[in-house]
């Protein structure tokens, strides 16, 4: 079976010296040739070189859930990445979740349920709960999916398949249970497919 | 973070020849914990090779029955694939157990399996640590040790292996397979970590410029059964205290065939070779179950503040082979 994985394009980065390397990232639909400190996350060079500042630095390590974007569909977290392993991914953060002036319905969500309270946790809670949306279509199970359900078939999201699959995004105002709430009205609207059916590559993703 | 250079390998044997004499060279996989690591200055590669785009990202049925999982498999990937949800449910559970959504989607299975310690001294480099640098000492002896091993230590380390993966690969008997500067071999997973003795530095066996290219598993007969079962200070996203994969098969009420590990207790994965002997041919009973794990916890030496861990895994153990034995038998 094929790795949802596969790149936009074979990506070809170029070394421009011993410490930076020439590359491109689709972000938000639009390509980007940067020339890069290999150092740099994909995380830094949104907020620091592309002015997307959505994408929030909480811990720096994997742990909070702040930085979560999604890479090639797939939700990941940014400060993680080093940008140069990413060339010729596409990468979408919570700025290019609308469409246009009409927000994605997750950001509908969040708003009408009041979600959130200081807001900064609010973009990488967004972006997981797409990816959440996405993998379950998909099928891919969680720890608290039962042993029996089929394998393949796309996975009911119950309020404890998205505690479970949340878990990557902490809030520290404790807004988790409008969250819970939010993730759970997308999911249940039948109109929920439409931003989920395309598939593992992530077109379905604000296309 | 210190500088260094990147390399993308084109092929197996491109990113093998990019390692070989590098001591400080790294192979680069998903980054999860590499990338950690580098920012906490516990690593300073001078050269990372990717080797994300190598042709490993498969999951092919073997001829003989079993598995074969390319080691760029992504943990996610790995965790929802029919065969192993339908065949190997303990390595699913196992990787379903571990991390959160979005690190199991950029996990891979190589670099699961080299995952370092989370032991916190080895993570502070303000702190002595033998793993990190050798002759240093090992302050998580007398220290914070609440979560490191009862099992297996040494005066010289007392650290966990963190990886869930590894715990379910070691029950499956699946075996590691690596592509090094002198061809290629195949280790059990049950052997490729090893206990710490006075080279804490060294987690497992692999050596220096070894690419973990691929995980396999034998083939699963049709009266196997599988758990895992991981028990942590919160509901999700925790490293386990204590975590159990079994492999059980039980005809006519005895067991057949049994393997067991234990995760949360040792520097590596922790089969249960002693419980096992009790267990095969014995009748698949409680009362069984509960000398298995006594005869492999006899040997256990808990440090001042985890000598929980020995009750938990003696009853996590007995919980999981008690459910495997009940399936059994309903079915």
């Amino acid at each position: 079976m094929e790795s949802t994985h596969q790149p936009a394009d074979a990506g070809g980065s170029r070394s421009v010296s011993d410490q930076c390397s020439e590359l491109v990232l689709y972000v938000n639909g639009k390509p980007h040739t940067l020339t890069l400190d290999h150092r740099a996350t994909v995380l830094d060079v949104l907020r620091e070189d592309l002015g997307l500042t959505g994408a929030k630095k909480g811990c720096d390590h994997g742990q909070c859930g702040a930085c979560t974007v999604l890479v090639d569909g797939r939700r990941a977290n940014s400060c993680l990445l080093l940008a140069v392993a990413q060339d010729g991914r596409r990468i979408t953060t919570v700025e290019g979740l609308a469409e246009g002036e009409r927000l994605h319905p997750l950001q509908e969500a969040f708003l009408e349920r009041d979600a959130l309270q200081c807001g900064y946790c609010t973009p990488g809670q967004i972006c997981s709960a797409v990816g959440v949306l996405a993998e379950a279509a998909d099928g891919f199970p969680s720890h608290v999916t039962p042993p029996g359900t089929g394998s393949g078939a796309p996975v009911e999201l119950t309020d404890d398949e998205i505690r479970e699959r949340m878990s990557g995004n902490l809030c520290r105002c404790g807004a988790y249970p409008r969250i819970v709430e939010a993730v759970g009205d997308v999911s249940a609207r039948a109109g929920a497919a439409s931003w989920t059916s395309g598939g593992p590559a992530g077109q379905g993703v604000a296309s | 973070m210190k500088p260094f250079g990147y390399v993308r390998a084109a092929s197996i044997g491109e990113a093998v020849r990019a390692a070989a004499g590098q001591p400080e060279a790294r192979f680069l996989g998903g980054g999860t914990n590499l990338v950690d690591l580098m920012k906490l200055g516990v690593e300073t590669p001078q050269l990372l090779i990717d080797v994300t785009r190598l042709p490993l990202d498969r999951i092919e049925e073997l001829p003989d029955g079993g598995l074969r999982i390319g080691a760029m498999v992504r943990n996610s990937e790995l965790a929802a694939a029919a065969p192993v949800r339908d065949r190997y449910p303990v390595l699913s559970q196992a990787l379903l157990a571990g991390a959160s959504g979005q690190l199991r989607n950029t996990a891979t299975t190589g670099g699961n399996l080299l995952q370092r310690t989370r032991c916190l001294y080895f993570q502070d480099t303000s702190k002595p640590c033998n793993k990190r640098e050798p002759g240093t000492g090992c302050p998580a002896r007398d220290g914070a040790h609440r979560d490191l091993a009862v099992l297996g230590h040494s005066e010289h380390c007392v650290a966990t292996q963190p990886s869930d993966m590894a715990v379910a690969l070691a029950a499956l008997d699946a075996t590691v397979h690596l592509h090094g500067p002198d061809g290629e071999r195949t280790v059990a997973a049950a052997e490729f970590h090893r206990l710490p003795g006075d080279k804490p530095e060294q987690d497992s066996v692999i050596g220096a410029g070894e690419l973990v290219t691929s995980v396999q598993l034998p083939p699963a007969s049709p009266g196997m059964r599988s758990r895992y079962r991981k028990a942590r200070d919160r509901a999700s996203f925790a490293f386990a205290l204590v975590s159990v994969g079994a492999v059980l098969e039980v005809r006519d009420g005895v067991v057949r065939h049994a393997a067991l590990a234990f995760g949360g207790l040792a520097h590596r994965p922790w089969r249960a070779r002693a419980a096992e002997k009790v267990l095969y041919g014995a009748p698949a009973t409680e009362d069984t179950f509960a000398r298995a794990a006594d005869a492999e916890l006899a040997a256990a030496r808990p440090l001042r503040d985890n000598g929980f861990k020995v009750p938990l895994a003696r009853n996590l153990a007995v919980g999981v082979l008690a459910d495997l034995a009940d399936r059994a038998a309903r079915s």
